[in-house]
């Protein structure tokens, strides 16, 4: 037992591995800054995409879409960094990281912001078309509010998504906190760092899990 | 608002409009004078709502001419914003935008089209809430409104915009039957400041006090039209009778 906690919990290696580990959060927390605004943004664009009256511009992201949600993120993340390179076009781990997680990223959110654009009626539209106000505006201050809130929980849970996706990011050598706490393992010869590490992401991700239950249980009563 | 010339303030005429192979309507000519009320009644499927819905191009006609006052409304090179905002709409199911309070489901066409400031839409939005006596009401969201509280924010919403003409789509016929008076009492008011309204509603009491002139439509076309009086004790046309017969429950 005593064995158990020296290999998992042992406090001195967390407090040594923590300025390793810092940096890596702060790394992690880097790359969401960029991926998630940045992805938002691109998901809202996809979605308008998706329900524009052009058909060639609708087929594009639908195309778009369908593509970046199929392909797993850690293919797609390789194929950035290590792939792109026999095009001709290096990039740095956080560039690569940033670029691949932003394509999956917009994607996602972009179905969702699409669902919930959909389950505003048309009266909504109509009422706003009514009134002389464009079909822009009528997006923008009629329409996409009630969408956003209507997706609220999807939206949080993509987000949690996306902040676990960042782990992936070990793969291609960037120091997020995964990355980090793994070289504070090789270095301690303990798993201590990697308890450290998962505790975090706890820490940070289950406030906004227990926001969506209890999203989804508001909206189911 | 007197027009300078003679023609009336909203003028139909020819109004085609298909759904794929259905013929919804035939040519329709509807014209309705500044101040006047005019109601629209016909069973069903009659085309009442696409006749409407064609007014402010929400359904695009097939063919066919509409003008407000003098305007014209369909063709080429319409600045169609600008025409809705000169056509007020009320719609059965109010659409109210539930995300704001009464008074900025009144203000946003204020700002964002005409481009008011705070102030000034705050003050017109006021005027209208207190039009339909709602002005306490101004802060509250839709779902803490009565069906038929929406419904006056809906009317408050399209007077504020000052419209040459009003369109009502049933506005009455998704509240309780005690919430309907106070609808048809803000519509009567309106009626007598001078408002230009065309009405399509199943109230026939309200018909016969309120409208100057009564439309029957029926599969697509006017049956007949005339006063109040004359098409509820005189109808001429078969299908006005049995229709009435219908609504009224035979009485
Ligand atoms: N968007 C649409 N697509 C296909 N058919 C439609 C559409 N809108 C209306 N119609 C058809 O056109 C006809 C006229 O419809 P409309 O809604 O104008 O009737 P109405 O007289 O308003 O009837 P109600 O009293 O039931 O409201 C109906 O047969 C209807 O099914
Ligand atoms: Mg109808």
């Amino acid at each position: 037992m005593d064995q158990l906690i020296e290999q998992f919990f042992n406090i001195e290696i967390m407090i040594a591995a923590w300025p390793t580990i810092l940096r890596g959060l702060w790394m992690t927390l880097a790359i969401c800054a960029v991926v998630i605004p940045m992805g938002l943004l691109g998901g809202l664009f996809a979605a308008l995409g998706m329900l524009s009256q052009n058909r060639a511009l609708r087929w594009a992201t639908v195309g778009f879409v369908d593509f970046f949600r199929a392909i797993p993120p850690l293919v797609l993340l390789i194929f950035v960094y290590s792939g792109l390179p026999f095009a001709g076009l290096r990039l740095s781990p956080f560039a690569a990281v940033a670029i691949a997680f932003l394509l999956n990223n917009s994607a996602y959110y972009g179905e969702i912001f699409r669902a919930g654009i959909g389950s505003v009626g048309t009266g909504q539209t109509e009422a706003a078309r009514s009134t002389g106000l464009g079909a822009s505006q009528t997006m923008a201050y009629v329409v996409l509010p009630q969408a956003v809130r209507n997706v609220l929980p999807d939206l949080i849970s993509n987000t949690i998504e996306v902040v676990k996706l960042t782990s992936l990011a070990s793969v291609v050598s960037l120091a997020e906190m995964l990355y980090a706490a793994d070289m504070a393992r090789s270095v301690t010869y303990s798993a201590s760092p990697l308890v450290l590490a998962a505790g975090i992401y706890l820490v940070i991700l289950w406030p906004l899990v227990r926001l969506v239950s209890r999203f989804e249980r508001r909206i189911a009563h | 608002m007197n027009a300078p010339t003679q023609r009336p303030s909203l003028e139909v005429r020819g109004l085609h409009k298909h759904f794929g192979t259905f013929h919804a309507l035939k040519g329709v000519d509807i014209s309705v004078e500044h101040s006047e009320l005019v109601f629209v009644l016909g069973p069903s499927g009659s085309g009442k709502s696409t006749m409407l819905r064609c007014c402010n191009r929400l359904e695009e006609p097939d063919a066919g001419d509409i003008f407000l006052e003098g305007d014209p409304v369909t063709g080429k090179g319409v600045d169609l914003n600008a025409i809705r905002q000169r056509i007020g709409m009320v719609f059965q199911s109010f659409n109210l935008y539930p995300h704001l309070s009464a008074r900025r489901n009144v203000t946003l066409a204020l700002r964002k089209v005409l481009g008011q400031s705070r102030d000034e839409a705050d003050a017109r939005a006021m005027a209208a809430l207190e039009q339909v006596g709602l002005a306490d009401k101004s802060e509250n969201l839709p779902a803490a409104l009565s069906g038929g509280q929406q419904q006056r924010v809906a009317i408050a919403r399209a007077l504020a915009l000052e419209p040459q003409v009003m369109l009502f789509d049933e506005p009455t016929s998704a509240l309780d039957p005690e919430l309907v008076g106070d609808v048809l009492a803000v519509m009567r008011e309106l009626k007598e400041t001078g408002m230009t309204m065309l009405v399509v509603s199943h109230e026939m009491q309200f018909a016969r006090e309120a409208a100057d002139r009564v439309i029957i439509m029926d599969d697509g076309q006017i049956v007949e039209q005339g006063s109040p009086e004359r098409i509820f004790e005189n109808p001429n046309h078969a299908r006005t009778r049995s229709f009435l017969s219908r609504v009224t429950g035979g009485a």
